[in-house]
């Protein structure tokens, strides 16, 4: 009972904490003090309740009466909810800590205790999502989630932007919203209680519940086609807010999906299928996609939909597996899967905070104008290299690790299965996206650390002269910490995630396979940590080397031109046009280019801009059509009161009619 | 024992991959006639370059300096993976290639993050191709060892090459040639050779991979040089690894003829050199496709015959 004592206890405090701050709006220092000392005091708390859950592996429940029809204040931790439990708070908690320093700037512009009342209700709303066990309270934190995040999007609610971003971003949460309540109500009405334990669906009905879930909650996880308001809400919102919502808010959706399906009884072979593909695509589009901005957070934003797709294989395998009934394919997807979903909460925060202390650096948030803040904030650069190289799942980082648990999973599928099982299929698809995936987001992720902090500065250089040593940094290091160490301790990793597939699958088996994972994660730590010696050891040679040598220093070599600018370097369009252009027929590029004409030619401009495909081709023109119609019904709407009047007879009439028959 | 001839084979590796080059250069020189520079020039070049000074950019930090480290780490992390035809690599578990390939990676991310360092638009530019065409190459590999791995059984590139000649040569046969076809076209790219790079280019709006290691010299450039030719060596024990049909199964025959093998594939490269001219750039894509696309034929192929 303890653990759910501590869970409540946190809830409560951040609950509460976040009214405080509301409170205290005008006192700006006794807010954000109070915002953070409550967030941090949530998260400990909460991160110890989770852990005892996951150190004992038995499940903790409480569940109080409500009055609300069909619901009950049902909550549960199970290895499961406490995983997430876990990343979200660690993740929520630092974050408030860099929000502390970052918010700094917009005192006496802004309500800071607004903003940290509903930070502190987003922390909440997400701990609540991942332990209710009750469909109404379960929609409640889901709605909460969604609110309070809304106005966090809409923090600097000034900009037209924003405020775009803000509407798109509600929309798009409540047709997600929509879908659950359908799906909830379909279960509901099968075991006449919203319950999630007493939750069963005859095989005729699982498949709509699952297409339900896989849209209500791919909405908010960022499935493609319905990542929309991703790109435009990550870079609205503050950036610790971004690293938030895109490290680990996006994650629920995950939860929900692996939650629902894990209810509704034995998965078919096509739900693992559709959620492979839709993994793929999300992956591919989603790095492309991300690949083509100029804007920093939305290239991020585009690659939490890339790292979605990566998640969303490794469940794909997971159901294929347990479908087919090959059990190393279906611990090994699920493990990969799960473990990426800490991973990403790692490595994408860090990398939003790192692009806030940029964008806060140079006052801009394109990349072309950027370059050479290695020199000036070198602590940011080390961390956001670091993140870089995890988020390309380079060995020896953490984005490794899970990387290569789900290609293992996929290469298993291919070599054990048998021909006409389907899982070669499978393997091949998984492959094949993730190998795409990895080439690109290197590509992507060199393109962003080469262009905004190597090299020189490309616009005019802001005047600050080197980074805050203040908790922003702090923070990031933790971060970047945390990637390195999670890379070389793979197996460990590995201990830590057996519980949450134990409570899926066949709890031997589960053992079984993570004691194989173990094995191989301890060569591949074996092998990053040889990689890291024989590094140190080369650079100690040049280093001994190089000591009694003549060093010099000089400019770059430009080819004999001798006054080189700034502004001759290689941009990030540039430098990812090649790639843009061998896959212009998904992203359909444009470019806008203007010339002098003559022999002389006096100025030339040139812009490239990738719109987002679906958004223009789908949604726009949906969009369209629905207002389209609306319009027509608007015509029964006169604003002539004998009319309505009709209107509510004609109303009664039918009822009537229908209650009498 | 088969530990000692795995490192046998590492070792072998450290020391006559530099020599693959000369045999390039040897070939191509015999082609157009000429003698031809000494067969150990790559190594006289390393030597000298080992005992020079170093001449930094003063954009550069140390970033700049990581990258020649790193790759060369990376790479000699490879050759321990890599087996050597039926023989076992030293480090070999499950799922390594996937690691190797990574590796690659690493190298690859350093060497370009190397290259934006200088903050020059010709290494911005090499970079950017570099990475253009890795994007398929790795593909390609993926999914040769997808097709290989499917037709074995097997998950780790050392089981897969000892199995690769076992039982149903009928089958795999054909298959293999494929992927091996395949993989000498990833070869050519992923080592900067005609036709899709010139190593010997005088122009630097044309190179690529040697365009992204201007600005270094010294120690560095001699890192890197060395690293080019493990990963030369890596990619050719990657071809004939599959490609030699002939096992004995005694080691003290094996190495030698898998190295002879070797050395024949760096004769293929330049006898494929000095008969080629180089793609234009917007082309090289096409070419990797067409790679992509053999490996898929291999892939039918295999399941034709499985099913």
């Amino acid at each position: 009972m303890t653990s759910m004592f501590l869970l409540l206890s946190s809830l409560f405090i951040l609950f509460s904490g976040g009214i405080t701050a509301l409170f205290l709006g005008g006192k700006e220092k006794a807010a954000y003090r109070t915002g953070v000392i409550s967030c941090l005091a949530g998260a400990v708390l909460a991160v110890i309740s989770a852990g005892m859950v996951m150190w004992t592996g038995t499940e903790e429940s409480i569940r109080l009466a409500w009055q609300v029809p069909f619901g009950s204040f049902y909550l549960a931790v199970d290895p499961l909810s406490a995983f997430f439990v876990i990343t979200i708070s660690l993740v929520s908690g630092l974050a408030s800590i860099y929000g502390s320093e970052y918010l700094h700037t917009y005192r006496k512009k802004k309500n800071l205790g607004a903003a940290w009342c509903y930070f502190n209700i987003l922390f909440a709303s997400m701990l609540l999502v991942v332990v209710s066990r009750n469909g109404i309270l379960f929609l409640f934190a889901w709605e909460a989630m969604s609110f309070s995040s809304f106005f966090l999007v809409m923090f600097e609610h000034e900009k037209s932007k924003v405020r775009e971003a803000g509407w798109i971003y509600l929309v798009a949460a409540h047709v997600g919203q929509a879908c659950l309540m359908f799906m909830f109500i379909i279960l509901g009405s099968q075991n006449n209680s919203l319950d999630f334990d007493k939750f069963i669906a005859p095989s005729g009905i699982a498949g709509v519940v699952f297409i339900l879930a896989a849209i209500g909650f791919g909405t908010k996880a960022g499935f493609l086609p319905l990542h929309v308001w991703l790109p435009d809400a990550h870079p609205a919102a503050p950036s610790h807010v971004s690293a938030v919502m895109s490290g680990v808010m996006i994650k629920t959706g995950i939860y929900g999906l692996i939650r629902i399906v894990s209810l509704i009884g034995a998965p078919a072979l096509w739900w693992g299928y559709t959620l492979l593909i839709i993994g793929a695509v999300s992956g591919v589009i989603g790095v492309l996609l991300a690949l083509s901005q100029h804007d920093i957070k939305r290239l991020l934003a585009y690659h939490s939909v890339e790292n979605i797709g990566i998640i969303t294989i490794g469940l794909g395998l997971w159901l294929i597996g347990v479908s087919s009934n090959n059990y190393i394919i279906a611990v090994m997807g699920l493990m990969g899967g799960l473990l990426h979903v800490l991973n990403h909460a790692l490595f994408k925060s860090l990398l939003f905070l790192g692009v806030g202390s940029v964008v806060h650096f140079t006052g801009t948030r394109e990349m072309d104008l950027m370059g050479g803040l290695m020199k000036k904030m070198p602590l940011t650069a080390f961390a956001f290299g670091i993140g870089s190289a995890a988020i390309c799942g380079l060995p020896p980082l953490n984005g490794f690790v899970s990387e290569f648990i789900i290609y293992l999973g996929a290469f298993n599928a291919m070599a054990g299965a048998h021909p006409f099982s389907g899982q070669i299929l499978g393997g091949l698809i998984a492959v094949i996206a993730l190998g795409l995936i990895g080439g690109l987001a290197a590509a992507c992720f060199t393109k962003v650390f080469g262009t905004v902090f190597l090299g020189s500065f490309r616009s005019n250089e802001p005047e600050k002269s080197h980074e805050n040593m203040g908790p922003m940094v702090w923070v990031m290091i933790i971060f970047a910490a945390c990637c390195i160490v999670l890379g070389l301790l793979g197996p460990v990793a590995v201990k830590f995630i057996e519980p949450v597939a134990a409570q899926f699958l066949d709890v031997s088996r589960v053992s079984e396979v993570s004691k194989m994972l173990c094995s191989l994660l301890f060569k591949v730590s074996l092998g990053g940590t040889v990689l890291i010696v024989i590094s140190v050891m080369l650079w100690s040679f040049r280093k001994l080397a190089l000591m009694r040598r003549t060093n010099r220093f000089s400019p770059t070599w430009d080819c004999g031109y001798l006054v080189p600018t700034s502004r001759m370097q290689y941009t990030s369009s540039s430098f990812a046009w090649p790639i843009v252009g061998m896959f212009r027929w998904i992203l359909g590029p444009k470019v806008h280019s203007k010339i002098d004409k003559g022999y002389f030619p006096g100025s030339a401009a040139l812009s490239t801009q990738t719109s987002d495909v679906f958004r223009k081709w789908f949604y726009t023109p949906l969009f369209k059509l629905v207002i389209e119609s609306a319009h027509r019904v608007h015509k029964l709407q006169e604003g002539r009161n004998q009319l309505y009047v009709l209107y509510i007879a004609v109303t009664i009439l039918v009822l009537l009619l229908v209650k009498v028959r | 024992m088969n530990i000692l001839i795995s490192i046998l084979h590492i070792l072998l590796a450290l020391i006559l991959s530099p020599l693959l080059f000369g045999v390039i250069n040897r070939t191509k020189a015999r082609f157009a006639g000429r003698k031809g520079q000494p067969l150990l020039q790559s190594y006289y070049d390393l030597i000298k370059l080992l005992r020079k000074g170093s001449v930094y950019s003063t954009t550069t930090t140390w970033v700049f300096r990581l990258g020649p480290v790193a790759g060369l780490g990376a790479a000699l992390l490879c050759i321990m993976i890599i087996p050597s035809g039926g023989i076992s690599g030293l480090f070999s578990f499950s799922g390594d290639f996937i690691l190797m390939i990574y590796l690659m990676g690493v190298a690859r991310f350093l060497t370009v993050t190397a290259a934006m360092d200088t903050g020059s638009a010709f290494e911005g530019m090499g970079a950017s191709r570099e990475l253009q065409f890795s994007v398929i190459a790795e593909i390609v590999l993926l999914l040769g060892m997808s097709v290989l791995a499917i037709g074995t059984g097997e998950t780790g590139i050392s089981r897969i090459y000892a199995d690769v000649w076992g039982s149903d040569v009928s089958l795999l046969g054909p298959v293999i040639f494929i992927v091996a076809f395949a993989f000498m076209i990833v070869l050519l790219t992923e080592n900067s050779r005609i036709p899709v790079d010139d190593p010997n280019t005088h122009l630097e709006l044309t190179m690529i991979h040697e365009v992204m290691v201007l600005d270094h010299g010294g120690i560095d450039l001699a890192f890197i040089e060395y690293g080019a030719s493990l990963k030369l060596w890596i990619f050719c024990e990657l071809m004939t690894g599959i490609a030699i049909p002939l096992r004995t199964g005694q080691p003290f025959y094996d190495i030698p003829i898998n190295v002879i093998g070797i050395f024949i594939v760096a004769v293929l490269v330049g006898i494929i050199e000095s008969s080629m001219a180089r793609l234009k750039l917007l082309n090289v894509p096409q070419l990797l496709i067409t790679a992509l696309s053999l490996t898929v034929a291999a892939l039918f192929w295999l399941l034709r015959g499985i099913l």
